[in-house]
């Protein structure tokens, strides 16, 4: 070029120059002003959401419990001393511990007479607290003869009304809870019978229709033996094909065709693989309804194109040279994969098991379909039994009349949100301890 | 890691293997069908499971229609044993379940629900006739002066309940209801638009000629901003009319019995009839126009196979349940009267077999 002597250096100082550069930073300004904005956006929906849900659910853990004298007595219960313990079993089995609460509450509020009226009162106890009464006579025989300061459940309302949650002032046509029970009510609280606890029932029992004595364990369980079954299948299946994908199978057309749709099957909405669940599964291979094995599949079907994904990219990241130096030396291709190339690409595949499999920990849809959003009391023990899952309870939850669910259906969200935080948290962990330079 | 690998493949196939000779027997009730019946027959399930010394029944909520298609689909322990339905089951499933071997069911009317029309606390009273919900919902209408008829129908024009009624209020239609699949918007369309549409005489005489073309006029409902589908979560609706003053919501009696501090109902009239509120009295004794009754349907041939299910019939039908009284009319179910009590505890305790006429 001949006139590389005519090139004139920039002048920076010249107007034009100015401002232009004056552009150049106002832009780029602009840019991370937005970027800014939209991280601090998205922070504050999330603060507004778990706000949300801490400010609705934090009550969902405690319960209001009330203060009896009960009587436990001998009459109706038997005398464990004079009788053989399967017998004295078989009796407490048998009685009416209704009769029991209606006994202290009587001897609590002397003046409710009628018939009526003590069916009223006796409402304000919760259902469970027979039951809480039985397991105490069980557990200790001794205690038959004597009287003793219980704490019982109470009612949902009334631990409504303890929450805050119903307004006294409200005319009573509108108030789930009456004015004689509101009395009832004032008097227990003048007597310092009336306590809000914190609620560990509901750790540890099943569903239920009562909203004191429901509980999340069920579903925690049914999730937890659904995620093993999930795991179970979906890691060794799906690191298998990435490993036979990346390092074995020739480049054909064959190849290309099953790469496109396992990232395809990858977007297909979860509800697809409930409706194949169903067919397949129930359909030709008669496994029992609702049981975890079944959603366990179902969902392994689902989390296997995240893991291949995952897994054939962390394989590919492994540089080259790592296997030319195994092979160097003489190794076997399946000595130079399995002795070299998965364990450095493991903290990779980890990542994107944990993350598919906490993707199959919040699904519900494909649960639908066969027969896991259901009623389930009883906690399941094992592959086959009937179960439910984390949200699928908070589904149902958030889907009954009772008022006093709203409360259980953000704690329920909450112990979702640890589980998952949990599990990302293992990823992470595994990750940082895995991960090798090189 | 391989070993691991053929571990669990090898796990994973025993686990199916086993599995598939326990699906053979079966010691726990299985029950699908209604949402409306779900709360009823949750209650039942858990008091059995408490009081008896059987498993807790499993309960599912599949809807009626589809909850009497798995009834119907079989014999065996892979079927279920009991569906719960807010209607009556059709001729068409019971020849379905005949087809597949299913001949002895047992059917148990249990009880009533109302549908309500709600608003919130704030909103003006109003009193509705099953004529001014069919006016103001149906998607075409007679046209104004005509008796309605094949061919004096229009798209229906009204904006404001008093567009429907001069003496209703002015404010604008928004009524929040259920999707189609819900047995809810199915009673809401048969018992309140379809009797609605019928105090026409040109759309009654329809029915003579036209059954079908009748069918769609009157219980189509309207698709614009006037009638909102709000899902089948009843509390999403109850929230949306306390944000919203001027929607109505079209829901179950027991959300609004939970709900009567923040939510108020309307009056609802049939043609020529009184102005009814939706109390448990009115549903119960049928004086409330827009009610319905909740069944539920025994697979006979399961009795004796999965255990429990007579005692779970005992359970159910017993006074401490569906009693006036009873647990079920604490969770806003409307029981039945005192003689059809006698007469359902009566088919369940003796299995008598359904008959449809």
């Amino acid at each position: 070029m001949s006139n590389t002597r005519d090139f004139e250096p920039t002048d920076w100082k010249s107007p034009e120059m100015q401002a232009r550069t004056r552009k150049r930073y106002r832009r780029d300004r602009t840019f991370r002003a937005m970027g800014f904005s939209a991280v601090i956006l998205a922070g504050l929906f999330l603060v507004l959401l778990i706000g949300r849900i801490f400010q609705d659910g934090a009550m969902g853990f405690m319960q209001t419990s009330i203060d009896l004298d009960v009587t436990f007595s001998e009459e109706l219960l038997g005398d464990p001393r004079a009788m053989d313990a399967e017998a004295f079993e078989e009796q407490v089995r048998q009685a009416n511990m209704s009769r029991l609460l209606d006994a202290a509450l009587t001897a609590q509020f002397p003046e409710v007479t009628s018939r009526r009226d003590r069916r009223a009162l006796i409402r304000i106890i919760s259902g469970g607290a027979r039951e809480q009464l039985r397991n105490m006579v069980l557990e200790t025989p001794a205690i038959v003869g004597t009287t003793k300061t219980v704490r019982l459940l109470a009612a949902d309302d009334i631990d409504q009304l303890r929450k805050g949650k119903i307004d006294a002032n409200e005319p009573e046509a509108n108030r789930k809870v009456k004015d004689q029970e509101l009395g009832w009510y004032n008097k227990l609280v003048e007597e310092d019978r009336v306590s809000l606890n914190f609620h560990t029932r509901f750790f540890t029992s099943g569903d239920s229709r009562d909203p004191e004595l429901a509980g999340i364990w069920g579903a925690t369980v049914g999730s937890a033996i659904t995620l093993v079954v999930t795991l179970l299948i979906a890691f060794p299946v799906g690191v298998l094909t990435a490993i036979y994908l990346e390092e074995f199978a020739p480049q054909n057309r064959l190849t290309d065709i099953i790469e496109i749709n396992i990232n395809n099957l990858a977007a297909v909405p979860s509800i697809v693989f409930g409706l194949l669940g169903l067919a397949v599964f129930l359909g030709v291979m008669h496994l029992p309804r609702s049981a975890p094995l079944v959603g366990g599949l179902t969902l392994a079907l689902m989390t296997l194109p995240t893991i291949i994904i995952a897994a054939r990219a962390s394989i590919k990241a492994v540089p080259p040279s790592i296997r030319d130096a195994a092979r160097g030396l003489g190794a076997s291709p399946m000595q130079v994969v399995f002795h070299h190339v998965v364990p450095l690409a493991m903290p990779g595949i980890l990542t994107g098991t944990i993350i598919g499999m906490a993707q199959a920990l919040g699904e519900t849809a494909p649960l639908l379909m066969i027969g896991m959003v259901a009623f389930i009391v009883d906690i399941p023990g094992g592959f086959t039994d009937a179960a439910t899952a984390l949200p699928v309870q908070i589904f149902l939850w958030a889907d009954s009349p009772e008022r006093a669910f709203v409360e259980k259906t953000s704690a329920a969200i909450m112990v979702l949100l640890t589980f998952l935080i949990a599990m990302n948290g293992l990823a992470i962990w595994l990750r940082q301890k895995f991960e090798r330079q090189w | 890691m391989k070993k691991f690998a053929i571990a669990a493949a090898v796990a994973g196939a025993a686990l199916i293997a086993t599995s598939g000779a326990q699906a053979q027997s079966r010691d726990q009730i299985r029950i699908v069908g209604s949402s409306t019946v779900f709360p009823f027959s949750t209650a039942v399930a858990e008091e059995f499971g408490r009081s008896s010394s059987f498993k807790t029944p499993i309960v599912e909520s599949t809807g009626s229609g589809g909850g009497l298609k798995l009834f119907c689909s079989g014999i065996g322990t892979n079927h279920p044993d009991i569906t719960n339905a807010s209607r009556r089951i059709k001729k068409s499933e019971v020849e379905l379940c005949a087809q597949n071997g299913v001949t002895g069911i047992v059917e148990v009317k249990i009880g009533y629900d109302g549908i309500v029309l709600a608003a919130d606390k704030s909103a003006p009273d109003m009193q509705l006739t099953l004529r001014d919900l069919y006016l103001a919902l149906a998607a075409k209408v007679p046209a104004p002066g005509t008796e309605g008829g094949a061919g004096n129908m229009i798209d229906n024009p009204n904006k404001t309940w008093a567009d429907v009624n001069p003496e209703l209020p002015n404010r604008p239609i928004i009524v929040l209801g259920p999707p189609p699949t819900s047995g809810t918007r199915d009673a809401f369309n048969e018992l309140a638009i379809e009797v609605g549409c019928e105090t026409f005489s040109g759309m009654k005489a329809l029915a003579k000629s036209d059954k079908n073309l009748h069918k769609v006029l009157c219980r189509g409902l309207r698709e614009d901003s006037a009638f909102v589908e709000a899902g089948e979560n009843d509390n999403l609706i109850v929230q949306k009319l306390q944000a919203n003053h001027e929607a109505v919501g079209v829901f179950g009696f027991s959300f609004l019995d939970q709900n009567a501090d923040a939510i108020k109902a309307f009056p609802v009239a049939a043609e020529g009839g009184e102005p009814m509120e939706p109390t448990f009295e009115a549903i119960s004794d049928g004086s409330y126009p827009i009610s319905r009754s909740l069944y539920f349907y025994v697979k006979k041939a399961h009795i004796d196979v999965v255990p429990g299910i007579r005692e779970y019939l005992a359970e159910f039908t017993s006074d401490k349940a569906w009693g006036d009284f009873g647990y079920l009319a604490d969770r806003g179910l409307i029981p039945l009267g005192e003689e059809e009590r006698v007469k359902f505890h009566d088919d369940a305790t003796k299995l008598n077999n359904l008959s449809l006429d």
